[in-house]
């Protein structure tokens, strides 16, 4: 391995680490609250990714203003899912809110194959934002910094919102106890659209900038980063936010190290994930940061 | 009680027969079209059965289904296409040289499809079904995905993303329902027998169980295994009737349809599944209309593709939602039902799909 591919790599798992990192946040949170894999946190990059490809495309906005018009409506959009298909299902058994998660899904993909049309369309790269960087020899874009950038900076306001503010105890009591949180006069369902607002703004910034650095977008790109964001979240410690931020570099590195150094397994990229999360799963259930927690009969 | 025995066994016999003259009638009478539409029900049947008894029954969700149907299909297309035309279809990469001049006739590969599978469900559920709910359904999921990646890359065994083409094609009816019936009796002959009881105690309390003195990961291993098998099978007739398969055929999505269906007629339920099986199918296809243009009183609608789905992901989630239990929960559609219904009177009541 040369020394510039080397950098290469690393550059590249930077900035896939970061965009997995910042999508694992909100599988980890809305995990953390409710014990359920929010299937469709995943179809959410897809609906930013779309709000800003059309803001800036057909509404011709400034990129700035497309983007966080596509933020807020994915937020609003994240919010509205669990007020309709988890709300209802609160006491249900946990088999009935994760059929009705992947439900949710489904229908925001197909309806985003009606709407839309399968074809993948091209996603605009603002000059101001995407611009080459050339560095002794080394070329690379403007994103491979901005990316972990922005990540970086995100994950700094998340932690300092979930262990500093008042939101963030009434989160963390709610993730620990239902019911005692709700005693100790905790509105539990604030809490819980608080964290789907902070859960899909995050997935909306990750979706926009994965859009931005694989400027390819169709209904489904968001399901295999959802799945692997995932598993980053659980390899990193489901409901730990630190955790998934772990999960999601060691993840990113991984896929980008593993092409790298052994370009005939490329083909095996996307089933890379899937083997570390079994391991994971069969060896350390409860990830690199998680608690061990003994399930109560 | 005795004679009730005895004539609940007289229906099924007469049930039986009826399905065989109304098959004997289909097999003549329907047209093409009609037919194939009948036998993609029999395998959505087998799907939703199978998978039926691993969530519905044993309470172990698994979303590889589609994983273990890739697997069967795959085998039996190999097994059974002609040494000529695999040598015109593998034209990327020669096909490695042990599989090149197999030949087997049909109905062994079918069942040499469900083994495979079923091996693949053991090698899998052995690390996998230690892990519960959504844990165990991410993991599915993930090895679903991986059978797929690999059936993509083993160019020399599966043609990667070409895909296979010319799979002998069966039309029979016989075949397909015949396969169907078979495994809706082995189902129900499994999920009464003190297995089955096994695994429905699991799934209402797997520690209670487990307090009983039943062995949980043995019992899950059973299930999720005989689940494999029958997506495997199920996989193998669907290369047979739609001849040419890929690996993007058997994306999660797939895996989706079978979980409307299960949902749909009930989780635990046998009959359900048959049922919702049956309605899913035919209504998959009578709603093509929605994505052909239609004109409505003068008014010109342009069709629109994928329009289905969404139609079957509303459904899902209405269901769901407002109706948790299915169209049949946890029940039955049996004789028992029946002749309690009409006091013991059994006039009526030889519906189709009522052997369960």
């Amino acid at each position: 391995m040369t020394g510039e591919l080397l950098l290469q790599s690393l550059a590249n798992g930077i900035s896939l680490g970061s965009l997995y990192a910042l999508i694992a946040i909100g599988y980890t949170m809305v995990y953390g609250i409710l014990r359920l894999i929010n299937f469709a946190h995943a179809d959410l990059l897809m609906v930013a990714a779309y709000g800003a490809f059309y803001g800036i495309m057909i509404f011709a906005l400034p990129w700035w203003a497309s983007f966080a018009i596509a933020i807020m409506i994915t937020a609003f959009l994240g919010v509205s899912i669990e007020k309709i298909a988890y709300r209802p299902l609160r006491n249900a058994p946990r088999i009935s809110v994760l059929i009705s998660a992947i439900g949710v899904s489904f229908l925001l993909e197909n309806l985003g194959i009606v709407a839309i049309g399968a074809r993948p369309k091209s996603f605009p790269r603002p000059e101001d934002i995407v611009w080459n960087i050339n560095i002794g020899g080394i070329s690379f874009l403007s994103l491979t910094v901005i990316i972990p950038v922005v990540t970086i900076l995100l994950l700094v306001a998340v932690t300092y919102m979930v262990n500093k503010t008042k939101t963030g105890t009434a989160m963390r009591a709610v993730s620990r106890d239902f019911e005692a949180a709700s005693l100790m006069a905790v509105d539990v369902n604030k809490v819980i659209s608080t964290t789907f607002v902070v859960g899909s703004s995050l997935a909306a910034v990750g979706g926009i900038m994965w859009s931005l650095q694989y400027p390819q977008i169709d209904p489904l790109m968001g399901v295999f980063p959802g799945l692997k964001c995932f598993i980053a979240a659980v390899m990193g410690g489901i409901g730990n936010i630190p955790g998934a931020m772990l999960g999601g570099f060691i993840l990113g590195m991984g896929e980008v190290f593993l092409v790298a150094l052994m370009p005939e397994l490329s083909g095996y990229r996307d089933a890379f994930a899937f083997i570390l999360l079994i391991f994971i799963l069969l060896f350390k259930p409860t990830g690199i940061l998680g608690e061990n927690v003994v399930e109560k009969v | 009680m005795d004679n009730r025995q005895r004539l609940k066994t007289l229906l099924t016999i007469g049930l039986i027969i009826v399905c065989c003259v109304s098959l004997f009638f289909a097999e003549s009478y329907l047209d093409n079209f009609k037919a194939r539409v009948l036998n993609l029900a029999a395998i959505f049947v087998i799907l939703g059965a199978s998978m039926n008894l691993v969530l519905g029954f044993t309470g172990m969700f698994s979303l590889g289904h589609a994983g273990f149907m890739c697997v069967g299909a795959y085998v039996s297309a190999i097994l059974t296409m002609s040494p000529e035309s695999k040598e015109m279809i593998y034209f990327m990469e020669p096909i490695v040289p042990a599989l090149a001049n197999i030949h087997w006739p049909v109905l062994p590969a079918i069942f040499m499809a469900g083994l495979v599978a079923s091996f693949f469900g053991f090698l899998i559920g052995f690390p996998a079904l230690r892990l519960r709910d959504d844990y165990l359904a991410i993991a599915t999921l993930g090895f679903g995905e991986i059978i797929r990646i690999i059936v993509t890359n083993t160019i020399t065994i599966t043609n990667g993303s070409l895909g296979l083409k010319n799979i002998p094609s069966i039309k029979s009816m016989y075949l397909y329902w015949g396969v169907a019936i078979i495994t809706i009796l082995v189902l129900k002959q499994l999920i009464n027998s003190s297995w089955g009881y096994a695994f429905k105690a699991i799934r209402d309390n797997e520690i209670a169980a487990e307090a009983m003195g039943i062995d949980v990961f043995r019992h899950k291993l059973l299930s999720f295994t005989v689940g494999a098998f029958f997506a495997g099978v199920a996989g193998a007739l669907m290369g047979h009737l739609i001849t040419s398969i890929d690996p993007t055929m058997f994306r999660f999505l797939f895996t989706f349809q079978i979980l409307l269906i299960i949902v749909l007629g009930g989780l635990g339920s046998l009959t359900g599944s048959v049922i919702a099986g049956l309605v899913i199918t035919i209504m998959m296809e009578v709603l093509r209309f929605v994505e052909q243009p239609m004109n409505l009183f003068g008014l010109v609608i342009p069709g629109i593709p994928g329009m289905r789905m969404v139609i079957f992901s509303l459904l899902l989630l209405m269901v769901i939602l407002f109706y948790r239990q299915g169209l049949m929960g946890t029940r039955e559609f049996n004789w028992d039902w029946i002749l309690n219904k009409l006091g013991v009177k059994p006039d009526k009541g030889k519906g189709v799909g009522a052997n369960g």
